[in-house]
C-alpha cells in the first residue's frame, strides 16, 4: 500500500501522542475507513504501540476498520428522532438495502449506520446521506431518496 | 494593562456596520445545519443566481432558533424594517430578490418584521428611517409573535443575525468590547468576582458555579493552566451548542479569552463533536480571523496578554462529555473517565490545572462583563440566574431553540412559547437532561425550570434538551431506548455501569417484548440504586435516571406490560395488534398502497381490513391514515 498520503497527513501534526486522533480522523476522511497498513505505519511514525492505536481506533464510533460503500447513510437515532419514528425508517432501510447497520451492500454502493443525534432535532426524524442532511423524512420517501444515489 | 490597539476594534466595528446595514438591500439565509436540512442551501443558491450582477448582498447566517419554519430568509431594504420570511422555497427566494431590487414589499410568507436591531448592549439601531409602505404594519413585529415574545436571548444574541464568518459583524454588535474592558480596566481577580457575583452556573449539566470553578483553577498549583470549551454536545435531543458555534463562534472565543485571562492560562482547547462538521469549519475560520486581528496570540490587543486556542475534534463517544474522559481524549487516548477525588481544576489535562466550561457557559461570559453582574443576576430565580437555551423538540408544535429566563414553568415553555403538543394530542411527559435526565409527567407542568426543581423531580437540567412526548409514547420503551443508548456508550471501565446497565437493558427488553415478570420492577430499582452510588463517573451515576423516573411516575405502564401483557401507548410490537375501525374507514386505500407487506385489503370506498397473519406491525398505516381509522390494541 502506498503510504505517501498518510505521510502527508502526519506531516501536518506534531509527532506526539495527542496527534493520534486527529491523524486517524484525516485518514478516515481520505479512505472512509482505517486500513490496517496505515494504522501500523502511524504507530511507527508516532512511536506509540500498535495496541494503543487499535485501542483508540476501536473505541470511538467515528472510526471503522471495514471499508465503506460509495454512499454512507446515517439514520439518526437521537431521542427526538426516536420519538418521531426513526426506528421505522431504519427498519425500512434495512429491508430496502438488505443490510444491517454497520454493513455495506455487496455492490459497495451503500453503507448503513446509526448515529446518536446530529443536532437536527427540530426536523426529526433526520437521515444523512454522505454530507447532506434530510429532515422530516417519511418512510414512504425512502425508495425515491435511495434512487437518487443509485 | 493598556490596550494599544483600540483602533483595531474601531475599524472592525465600522466595517461591520457597513456590512450589517449597507446602502443596498441585504438578504440573509439561515444556513446552520438545521436550515440546510430544510433546504437552505438551495435557497441560498437561488438567491445568489438571482442577484448576480446586482448590488444586493446575499449573506449566510446562523440559526434563529425557529427551526420548524426553516429555511428562514431576512430581507432588509435600506430605510425599511427588516422582514423575516419563513419556509422559503427557491422560487420564493427569487421573487424576494427581484422585489428587493425594486424596493417592493412582499407580504406573502412574511413571519415578522424587526424595526430596531438593538444589540444586547450598545447603541440602538433604528431600521425604519424612510417612509415605509403602509401594509408593512400588517406583518407582526417579530418580538411580538408567541415564539419570540417570552424569550430573552443572551447566549444566542447574535445567532441568525450576523454572518458567523464575519468578525466585523460580531464586533459591530458589541463583540470583543468586554474583552477590551477586561484587559484595560480589570484585574483577573475582579473578573472572577464579577462572574461569581453574576451567579452564572455551568450550562452543560451539573450547574456548578462558574466563578467558583475559575477561582479554584486560578489558585491551583502547577503550570501551565489550561482552559477547555466542552463542545462535545452528546445529549441526543440537544443542539444549542451546535447552533451557537455555527451562528456566533466569536462569542465563545471571546468568553474563553476572558476566562483565560482571569485564570492565567496561555492555551485553550475546544473539543467539538465529529458529528458537527459545519461547527468545526466555522470555528476554524473564526480562530484564524481572531489571530489575524490580534485577538488571539502573543500580545492580545497590544496588552501583553498571550493566549491561543486549538480545536480538537471528538471521535463520537458520548462519555467524552464527562470532563476527565474529554481530557483523556484531548491527550490522544481512549476517552475513559477517571475517579475525581482530585478535581480537574487542580489536575486535569496533562495533570495540569484545567478549567472546563461548555459552549453556552462561555457564550454568556462577554455579556456578563459588558452588562455587569447585577443585570445578569436580575434575570432568573434565586439560585438559577440568567437564561437557559432549550431545544424544544419531539411532539411539539413549534420545534426549535428557545432561550428563556430560568424559572419559567414547563407549561409556559410548551404551550406559550412552543404552541402546545403536535396535532392537538395530549401531553404525556417531558424528557429533560438527555440520557442522564428523567421524564417529568404532565401533572408536574407547573414546575419552574431551574437546576433545583428539575433535580427534585428526578430529572436534571443537563444541557437543555427538552423532548415533548404525547400519549403515543411508551414510557417503558423510552426507558429501554435510553438504557440501550447508554449500554452502547458506556466505556466499560467500571463494573457497575458496564454490567449493571446491560442487565437493566435485558430486563427492559423482556418487559417490552411481553416476557416481563413481577419481580422485575424491584430488580430495576435495585440495579438503579447500585449504579448511582457505585459507578465511577457521572455517566454511570445518572444512567438509571430514565428508568427510575419512569418507574416513579409511570409505574402503572410497567405493570400493564408485565401483568396484562399490554402496551397502553400502542408502541411495543409484541404486545399490540392493528385493526381498522370500519366506522371511521372511508376506503380511500391510502394505507393499502403504503403497506410494505400488502397486508391490507378492501374494495374502493368500502371499509378495509388488515390481514393479521401478514401484518408486521410497522405502523405505517396508522401514520398515513387521515381519518384515524387504524386502531392499535
Amino acid at each position: 500500500m502506498d503510504l505517501t498520503k498518510t505521510d502527508e497527513i502526519i506531516k501536518q501534526y506534531e509527532i506526539a501522542p495527542q496527534s493520534l486522533i486527529a491523524i486517524l480522523q484525516d485518514v478516515q476522511d481520505e479512505w472512509q475507513y482505517l486500513p490496517r497498513e496505515v494504522l501500523e505505519h502511524i504507530a511507527t511514525r508516532l512511536q506509540i504501540p500498535i495496541s494503543q492505536v487499535f485501542r483508540v481506533a476501536t473505541f470511538y464510533s467515528a472510526f471503522t476498520l471495514q471499508p465503506r460503500g460509495r454512499h454512507l447513510i446515517s439514520v439518526c437515532t437521537g431521542t427526538a428522532c426516536h420519538v418521531r419514528g426513526s426506528g421505522r425508517l431504519l427498519e425500512r432501510l434495512q429491508e430496502l438495502l438488505q443490510i444491517a447497520p454497520g454493513e455495506t451492500t455487496p455492490d459497495k454502493q451503500f453503507s448503513l449506520e446509526t448515529v446518536h443525534c446530529m443536532g437536527c432535532c427540530a426536523l426529526a426524524p433526520a437521515v444523512r446521506i454522505d454530507e447532506k442532511v434530510f429532515g422530516e423524512v417519511a418512510v414512504g420517501q425512502l425508495p425515491d431518496l435511495l434512487e437518487k444515489y443509485e | 494593562m493598556a490596550i494599544k490597539q483600540q483602533s483595531t476594534l474601531d475599524t472592525l466595528r465600522e466595517q461591520g456596520r457597513q456590512r450589517l446595514y449597507p446602502d443596498v438591500p441585504r438578504i440573509t439565509v439561515g444556513m446552520a445545519t438545521c436550515g440546510q436540512a430544510a433546504g437552505a442551501a438551495e435557497v441560498y443558491q437561488a438567491l445568489q443566481e438571482a442577484t448576480q450582477g446586482t448590488s444586493i448582498a446575499v449573506v449566510p447566517v446562523g440559526c434563529r432558533g425557529y427551526c420548524q419554519r426553516e429555511p428562514l430568509v431576512d430581507v432588509r431594504i435600506p430605510g425599511w424594517p427588516r422582514l423575516i420570511y419563513a419556509q422559503v422555497t427557491p422560487d420564493q427566494a427569487r421573487e424576494l430578490a427581484e422585489a428587493a431590487s425594486n424596493r417592493q414589499l412582499v407580504l406573502d410568507g412574511a413571519l415578522g418584521r424587526e424595526d430596531n436591531d438593538k444589540p444586547l448592549w450598545g447603541e440602538e439601531q433604528i431600521l425604519a428611517t424612510d417612509s415605509v409602505p403602509e401594509q408593512i404594519d400588517t406583518i407582526p413585529l417579530l418580538r411580538d409573535i408567541d415564539f419570540y415574545k417570552h424569550q430573552v436571548r443572551i447566549a444566542t444574541r447574535n445567532c441568525g443575525i450576523i454572518d458567523p464568518a464575519s468578525l466585523p459583524e460580531y464586533v459591530a454588535r458589541g463583540g470583543y468590547q468586554a474583552l477590551a474592558k477586561v484587559l484595560e480596566q480589570m484585574t483577573p481577580e475582579e473578573v472572577i468576582e464579577e462572574i461569581t457575583a453574576s451567579g452564572l452556573r455551568g450550562r452543560g449539566g451539573g450547574g456548578f458555579p462558574t466563578g467558583r470553578k475559575w477561582r479554584s483553577c486560578r489558585e491551583a498549583k502547577g503550570e501551565p493552566h489550561y482552559v477547555i470549551c466542552n463542545a462535545d454536545e452528546g445529549d441526543p435531543g440537544a443542539y444549542m451548542d451546535r447552533s451557537i458555534l455555527e451562528g456566533d463562534p466569536h462569542a465563545v472565543l471571546e468568553g474563553m479569552i476572558i476566562g483565560a485571562y482571569a485564570i492565567g492560562s496561555p492555551q485553550g482547547y475546544i473539543y467539538v463533536r465529529a458529528e458537527y462538521p459545519l461547527a468545526v469549519s466555522t470555528l476554524r475560520e473564526a480562530i484564524n480571523q481572531a489571530r489575524t486581528a490580534g485577538l488571539l496570540g502573543n500580545d492580545i490587543l497590544g496588552s501583553g496578554f498571550a493566549f491561543d486556542i486549538d480545536i480538537v475534534r471528538g471521535g463520537g463517544a458520548f462519555v467524552c462529555g464527562e470532563s476527565t474522559a474529554l481530557m483523556a481524549s484531548v491527550e490522544g487516548r481512549a476517552g475513559e473517565p477517571r475517579s475525581k477525588y482530585v478535581h480537574t481544576v487542580e489536575s486535569g489535562l496533562w495533570d495540569k490545572p484545567t478549567n472546563l466550561n461548555n459552549v453556552e457557559t462561555w457564550a454568556n461570559v462577554p455579556a456578563i462583563i459588558a452588562q455587569g453582574p447585577d443585570w445578569f443576576s436580575s434575570i432568573g430565580t434565586e439560585k438559577s440566574k440568567g437564561t437557559k437555551v432549550f431545544s424544544a423538540v419531539g411532539n411539539v408544535q413549534n420545534t426549535g431553540l428557545v432561550e428563556v429566563p430560568m424559572g419559567m414553568t414547563l407549561h409556559e415553555l410548551v404551550y406559550d412559547v412552543c404552541g402546545g403538543v403536535l396535532d392537538g394530542r395530549e401531553l404525556k411527559a417531558i424528557q429533560t437532561g438527555g440520557p442522564s435526565g428523567g421524564c417529568i409527567p404532565a401533572e408536574l407542568l407547573d414546575l419552574p425550570i431551574d437546576y433545583e426543581h428539575l433535580t427534585e423531580a428526578g430529572s436534571m437540567m443537563g444541557s437543555g434538551g427538552m423532548i415533548v412526548m404525547d400519549d403515543r409514547t411508551c414510557m417503558v420503551e423510552l426507558a429501554r431506548y435510553f438504557t440501550e443508548f447508554l449500554v452502547e456508550e458506556s466505556c466499560g471501565k467500571c463494573g457497575p455501569c458496564r454490567e449493571g446497565l446491560y442487565q437493566m437493558l435485558h430486563i427492559l427488553t423482556d418487559i417490552t417484548q411481553g416476557r416481563g415478570k413481577p419481580e422485575y420492577i424491584e430488580q430495576l430499582e435495585e440495579l438503579g440504586e447500585l449504579l448511582s452510588w457505585a459507578s465511577l463517573c457521572a455517566l454511570g451515576g445518572t444512567a438509571a435516571n430514565p428508568v427510575l423516573s419512569t418507574l416513579r411516575y409511570f409505574r402503572e405502564e410497567y405493570e400493564a406490560h408485565i401483568y396484562d401483557k399490554k402496551c397502553p401507548a400502542g408502541v411495543c410490537q409484541e404486545l399490540i395488534s392493528y385493526r381498522i375501525d370500519p366506522e371511521a374507514c372511508t376506503g380511500c386505500h391510502l394505507c393499502a398502497r403504503n403497506c410494505p407487506q400488502q397486508a391490507i385489503v378492501g374494495d374502493p370506498k368500502e371499509p378495509h381490513q388488515i390481514l393479521t397473519e401478514k401484518c408486521i406491525k410497522c405502523g405505517i398505516c396508522r401514520e398515513v391514515c387521515k381519518f384515524d381509522a387504524v386502531v392499535v390494541e
